[in-house]
């Protein structure tokens, strides 16, 4: 049945008004969640808030779990889920790169958006260097265009890499979140003991 | 509500596990519809393209990356599922805010280890560095981290690992930014 859109289930202007829709739900749960602050996102790297990890990898664990009862159940056909390709020494440049920005900007993209909607002007400032960031890439895309191509391992999924199946992936990463959160849950306690607040808005 | 309950009571804020469920639930149906998953960071890209494209055509058609995301058929490329999923993010991001009162006038958030000025200049450093970083990682927190890793992608690991994995590597370095 599924994937409604590639299957030609839905098309033209409606793909739109779902976007707007999906985005809309995106958007009101980064919000809500704590993400329109700053603070509150660097907290996971200070151990006093880590509400970034457990939103994270509760989101991640819910959808890798239910993507494979929809494949089990027949709801859904994989193949024509897109499985973001691995261009490996670029990609690892890129979450180095995003790594720094992140601690030091406090925002991603996406959470960016929401603090710009509530009025915070350093989600602006955030917003903005990441247009200029983007242009700067593209212009000087011809200098590292090979480098950006490199590594090319085409769309493989991680159980490939490790040769094992999708469950097995789904469990580790459940158990491993499940033991982050635990562990997670005892930093925070103590580190919050010598402060005043910890919560931010 | 005066100010001294507000800090007592804190931020309002959803339960977090809460938060991710209906999050991955959420991504879960953009899999079952699109086929993909979430992204923030393609917007910004598709603007940019589309910004050059009005500015310089000849420039961008000669430039390998610009090019890649011009379509052929001569339409614009904001006319994108990215586009419309992006503006989506802000008005619910809105409408969020507006439900649980943090909708207000505009204003600079910083720990009171620094000025709002630092806080500026460290939020578009990180947004310049997120802008590069983003297009070498094939997408960023939404489209690389959480979608592609849930999608099972290794790409999406890599990055997840790489982004969360330096965050703490270098937090102690721009601590100050923050505590």
């Amino acid at each position: 049945m599924g994937p409604l859109i590639p299957q030609g289930y839905i098309t033209g202007q409606w793909e739109f008004v779902i976007a707007l829709l999906i985005g809309a739900a995106f958007g009101f749960l980064l919000e809500s969640s704590g993400f329109s602050s700053s603070r509150n996102i660097a907290g996971v790297f200070y151990g006093y808030n880590f509400v970034v990890l457990r939103v994270f990898f509760t989101a991640m664990i819910v959808a890798m779990v239910g993507l494979l009862y929809f494949d089990y159940l027949g709801w859904i056909d994989m193949s024509m889920v897109f499985v973001l390709p691995t261009f490996l020494a670029p990609m690892l440049l890129g979450g180095f790169i995003m790594g720094l920005g992140f601690v030091i900007g406090g925002f991603c993209p996406g959470t960016s958006y929401t603090a710009c909607a509530i009025g915070k002007l350093d989600g602006f400032a955030f917003l903005g260097g990441f247009f200029l960031g983007v242009f700067l890439f593209s212009e000087a895309f011809p200098l590292f265009e090979k480098f950006y191509y490199s590594g090319d391992m085409g769309n493989i999924t991680i159980g490939e890499v490790l040769h094992v199946s999708d469950r097995v992936v789904a469990f580790a990463f459940v158990v491993i979140a499940i033991a982050a959160f635990y562990v997670t849950w005892l930093i925070e306690k103590k580190v919050r003991a010598n402060r005043t607040e910890s919560k931010f808005e | 509500m005066n100010k001294n309950t507000k800090i007592k009571n804190g931020p309002r804020y959803i339960n977090p596990y809460l938060g991710g469920i209906l999050l991955g639930l959420l991504l879960l149906a953009t899999f079952f519809i699109a086929g993909r998953g979430l992204s923030a960071s393609g917007a910004v890209k598709l603007s940019i393209v589309t910004i050059v494209d009005k500015i310089a055509p000849s420039h961008a058609m000669a430039n390998g990356y610009y090019s890649k995301f011009i379509p052929a058929d001569g339409s614009s490329p904001l006319f994108n599922w990215l586009i419309f999923a992006a503006i989506g993010t802000f008005f619910g991001g809105m409408l969020s805010g507006a439900i649980f009162g943090r909708l207000k006038k505009f204003r600079i958030e910083h720990a009171p280890t620094v000025s709002s000025r630092t806080r500026i200049i460290a939020a578009i450093i990180g947004g310049i560095l997120f802008g590069i970083g983003s297009q070498f990682g094939r997408g960023c927190s939404s489209g690389a981290a959480l979608s592609g890793t849930a999608s099972f992608s290794f790409g999406g690991l890599i990055v997840m690992l790489l982004m969360f994995g330096i965050g703490y590597a270098f937090a102690y370095f721009f601590r100050k930014l923050w505590i």
